[in-house]
C-alpha cells in the first residue's frame, strides 16, 4: 500500500506539470488584456512599459518556468512560515503576483479560503449526513412513500440549479419574512453570541442551497448502492443467522454499500475547495469561487492559472485518496 | 436404508399446503395483476435425523420451498411445524430467537459470505447475537467449527474471497453449524462446485449429520447425489410435489411419468448400457409458473397424458404406504382403460425394457 502510494505519487507530477502548462497555454492562447481596465488616456508607450513591469515582455516558456519555480518553491515557503509560524523559512524576493490587485496570490487565496471552507465545507458534511440516512432508509423501504418522497426531493434538488433556488430563498426569506440577509459579509467578526447569530443568519441559505444540491446527489448513490446490496445472497445469510434487522442493514448491508458512496464522497472534497462558483457569486460569500470568477473577468492570468492548478492537486490528491479508501474499505482490492 | 415408512420416528417438520406466490405488479398504479405460483401447495414431513432430498429441474420451485421452509420468505400460505412450533405465523423477533436450530447452507458459496467479513467474523457472528459467551469461548467454537469441516485454523482470519469454491461451501457450512442446529436446509450446495470437490461436501455433509444427529432437507437436481445422500425424496415440478417416497423405491418403483422421465435421463456410466437406455425425452417447455395449465400441470408434456388430467389436478394420494404420487394413473386408474394400475404398469414397462436388453 505504502509502495503504492508512493508511485501514484510520483506519477503525479508528471500528471501535474502537463495539466499547468495545458492552463498555461490556454490562457496564453485566450484574447483578453490585462490592461484592458486602464484608463485609454495613458499613452501607448507607457502602457507597453507597464506591460513590462507585469513580467509580460518575455517569452511563454521563460514566464513558465518563473511560475513553475515561483508555484512550487516560493509560495510553498510562504504557507509552511505562515502555518508554522517561523518566518526564516519564507523565501525573501518575487511572488506570484495578482494583476488585479499587486499582491501576493497566495496570500489572497488564503484571505478567501475560510469563507468558502466554512460556507461550502459545512453544506459538504450536512448533505452527508441528511443524504446517508434518507439513502438507508429510502432503499430499505424501497417504493414507500417515504422513498417516493426522498426520490422526488432528491430529483428536484439534483435538476433544480442552484442560481434558480438561491433567489427563490432570497425572495421567500429575506424580502418577503426578512429573516436572513441578503448579501454575505465577509468583513463580520464573530467575537460576541451575537456575532455568532448574525454569521448563522447569513451562512443559512447559501448552506441551505448547497446542502439540498449536495444530498440529492449522494442520496441517489447511498440508495442505488443500498439497493445492489440488500438483494445479495449474503444479506439472507444474515437474516438465516437470526441477525436482528438492525444489524442486518446497518452491519452487513451498509459497511458493503458505504464502499461506492465513500468514493463519491472523497472525490466530491476538492468541490469544496474549488467553492460553488454560482452559489458564492448569489450570495456574495467572498470565497474561493469568487475570487476565480473575478480574475477571469480581468484576465488576471497569475491567479486564475494558480487557483486552477491548486484545483487540479487537490482533484489528482483526492483521486487517490478514494483509491486508498477503496482497499482500506474493501478486503478484496489490494494494491501491490 | 430402510423402505418401510417410518411413522415410529418424531417427525421434526412438518409442512402442511405450503404456497409461496410472488405478486406480479403492473400497471401505472403497480397493481397486483397476477402471481408466480412458485410453490403451490406442497406438503411434507421431515423425520427427525433424517434426510429429505428434494429434485425437480430448474425453476420447478425447489429452492423456493427451502427458502419458505425456513421463513426466508413470507409465504402466501400454510403451516410450517419445526420441533412442533408453526414458524410460518410466529412474531418476527420470537422467529429470530428460534432461528439457531434451522439453518441454510446456500447454493452460491460465494455470494451468500459477506465480503467484508473475516472467516472467523462469518462463523461467529450468529454466537455474538446468540450467546453470551466471552472471547475466548467463542474463538475456540469457532476453531472447533472449522476443524469439523476441515478449514485449517490458520484461515480464521482471511476473507472469504481468498478461498476456493470448496472452502468457501466449508465456509458455509460451519457458519450454519455454529449454533447446534437441529434441521439444515441445503440449498444445492453442491451445485457451485467442481464435481471431485461435490463428492468432498456431500461426504462432509453426511458425517456431519452422523457426529450430530442433523435433519437435512437437500435440495438439488443431481439425481446421482440425491440418491446417494437422501433416505426420502420429493419430486417437485412446476410448484407441486407430483411423487415423495423413499430413496430405493422411487428410483426402482417410480410411479409418476415426470419421475420416469426424470429417472431416464441420470447418465448411465457404462457406454454400452447407456446406448441402449430407453430414454424418455420430454417435449416442450416447462409452462410458465405465473400461468400454469388447467388440470394436472405436468399435462402438456406428459407422454402418458389422458381426458382427465387436463380437467382436474389430481390428489397426492399414498399409492403403497410411504410412497406418495400425485398423478391420474394411480388415482383413477380405471379412465384411463388400463385395468392393472400403476404398479402392474410399471412391471410391463420393465419387463419391455428387459426385452430391450
Amino acid at each position: 500500500m505504502f509502495n503504492y502510494t508512493l508511485r501514484r505519487l510520483l506519477l503525479a507530477i508528471p500528471t501535474l506539470l502537463f495539466i499547468a502548462l495545458a492552463i498555461f497555454l490556454l490562457l496564453e492562447l485566450s484574447p483578453g488584456d490585462p490592461m484592458a481596465d486602464m484608463p485609454l488616456t495613458i499613452p501607448p508607450e507607457v502602457r507597453e512599459q507597464m506591460r513590462l513591469a507585469l513580467g509580460l515582455g518575455e517569452a511563454w516558456y521563460i514566464r513558465f518556468f518563473k511560475w513553475l519555480y515561483l508555484f512550487s518553491v516560493v509560495e510553498p515557503s510562504h504557507v509552511l512560515a505562515n502555518m508554522t509560524g517561523l518566518d526564516w523559512l519564507a523565501i525573501e524576493g518575487q511572488r506570484i503576483i495578482s494583476f488585479q490587485t499587486r499582491s501576493p496570490v497566495g496570500d489572497i487565496i488564503a484571505q478567501r479560503l475560510p469563507q468558502t471552507l466554512w460556507v461550502v465545507g459545512l453544506s459538504y458534511i450536512f448533505g452527508i449526513m441528511v443524504a446517508v440516512p434518507i439513502g438507508i432508509y429510502s432503499a430499505y423501504r424501497q417504493y414507500s412513500w417515504f422513498d417516493q418522497a426522498g426520490t422526488f426531493i432528491s430529483m428536484v434538488g439534483f435538476s433544480l440549479p442552484t442560481f434558480f433556488t438561491g433567489p427563490l430563498l432570497m425572495l421567500i426569506f429575506s424580502i418577503w419574512l426578512g429573516w436572513f440577509p441578503i448579501i454575505y459579509d465577509t468583513t463580520l467578526v464573530v467575537d460576541s453570541w451575537y456575532d455568532f447569530g448574525l454569521q448563522l443568519r447569513q451562512m443559512a441559505m447559501p448552506v441551505f442551497v448547497l446542502t439540498l444540491y449536495n444530498a440529492a446527489q449522494i442520496t441517489r448513490f447511498m440508495r442505488a448502492s443500498m439497493l445492489d446490496n440488500l438483494t445479495q445472497d449474503y444479506v439472507r445469510t444474515a437474516r438465516s443467522k437470526g441477525m436482528t434487522e438492525k444489524v442486518v442493514v446497518l452491519v452487513h448491508v451498509l459497511r458493503n454499500s458505504m464502499i461506492p458512496v465513500i468514493t463519491v464522497i472523497a472525490l466530491g472534497i476538492p468541490t469544496i475547495f474549488t467553492g460553488a462558483i454560482i452559489t458564492e457569486q448569489i450570495f456574495r460569500v467572498n470565497g474561493l469561487g469568487a475570487l476565480l470568477i473575478t480574475a477571469i473577468y480581468a484576465s488576471d492570468i497569475p491567479m486564475v492559472l494558480t487557483l486552477s492548478v491548486v484545483f487540479a492537486i487537490l482533484i489528482v490528491l483526492f483521486n487517490l485518496i478514494a483509491d486508498l479508501l477503496y482497499a482500506v474499505f474493501d478486503p478484496r482490492i489490494r494494491y501491490d | 436404508m430402510t423402505e418401510t415408512p417410518q411413522t415410529d420416528r418424531r417427525k421434526l417438520v412438518e409442512v402442511r399446503d405450503l404456497k409461496m406466490h410472488f405478486p406480479i405488479l403492473g400497471g401505472i398504479l403497480r397493481r397486483q395483476v397476477g402471481a408466480v405460483k412458485a410453490v403451490d401447495g406442497i406438503s411434507f414431513d421431515i423425520f427427525e435425523g433424517e434426510t429429505l432430498g428434494v429434485v425437480g429441474e430448474s425453476g420447478c420451485g425447489k429452492s423456493t420451498a427451502g427458502r419458505a421452509v425456513l421463513r426466508l420468505y413470507e409465504a402466501t400460505a400454510g403451516s410450517i411445524r419445526i420441533d412442533g412450533e408453526d414458524i410460518a405465523t410466529l412474531p418476527a423477533e420470537v422467529l429470530r430467537k428460534k432461528r439457531p436450530a434451522m439453518q441454510m447452507v446456500f447454493q452460491d458459496p460465494q455470494a451468500s459470505l459477506n465480503p467484508r467479513m473475516t472467516v472467523a467474523g462469518i462463523i461467529g457472528e450468529p454466537l455474538d447475537e446468540h450467546t453470551n459467551w466471552d472471547r475466548k469461548k467463542k474463538l475456540a467454537r469457532i476453531y472447533e467449527l472449522m476443524d469439523a469441516v476441515g478449514l485449517n485454523r490458520d484461515f480464521a482470519n482471511r476473507y472469504p474471497h481468498a478461498f476456493s469454491g470448496g472452502q468457501r461451501q466449508r465456509i458455509g457450512i460451519a457458519r450454519a453449524l455454529a449454533l447446534n442446529p437441529r434441521f439444515i436446509v441445503c440449498d444445492e450446495p453442491i451445485a457451485a462446485l467442481d464435481v471431485s470437490i461435490q463428492a468432498q461436501v456431500v461426504n462432509l455433509l453426511e458425517e456431519l449429520q452422523d457426529q450430530f444427529g442433523l435433519t437435512y432437507m437437500f435440495i438439488s437436481h443431481d439425481l446421482s447425489m440425491v440418491r446417494h445422500i437422501a433416505d426420502r425424496v420429493a419430486v417437485m415440478y412446476l410448484g407441486k410435489i407430483v411423487e415423495l417416497a423413499p430413496v430405493s423405491r422411487l428410483y426402482d418403483y417410480p410411479l409418476h411419468p415426470y419421475t420416469e422421465a426424470l429417472l431416464s435421463a441420470v447418465p448411465e456410466p457404462d457406454p454400452s448400457l447407456e446406448r441402449r437406455k430407453d430414454r424418455i425425452v420430454l417435449k416442450g417447455d416447462v409452462p410458465s409458473p405465473a400461468n400454469p395449465p388447467k388440470g394436472c400441470n405436468f399435462c402438456t408434456r406428459c407422454p402418458k397424458v389422458m381426458d382427465i388430467c387436463h380437467q382436474l389436478d389430481p390428489e397426492t394420494v399414498e399409492a403403497v404406504p410411504g410412497h406418495f404420487v400425485a398423478c391420474h394413473l394411480v388415482s383413477h386408474p380405471q379412465t384411463a382403460g388400463r385395468t392393472g394400475g400403476a404398479e402392474a404398469e410399471h412391471n410391463q414397462m420393465k419387463t419391455q425394457q428387459g426385452e430391450v436388453a
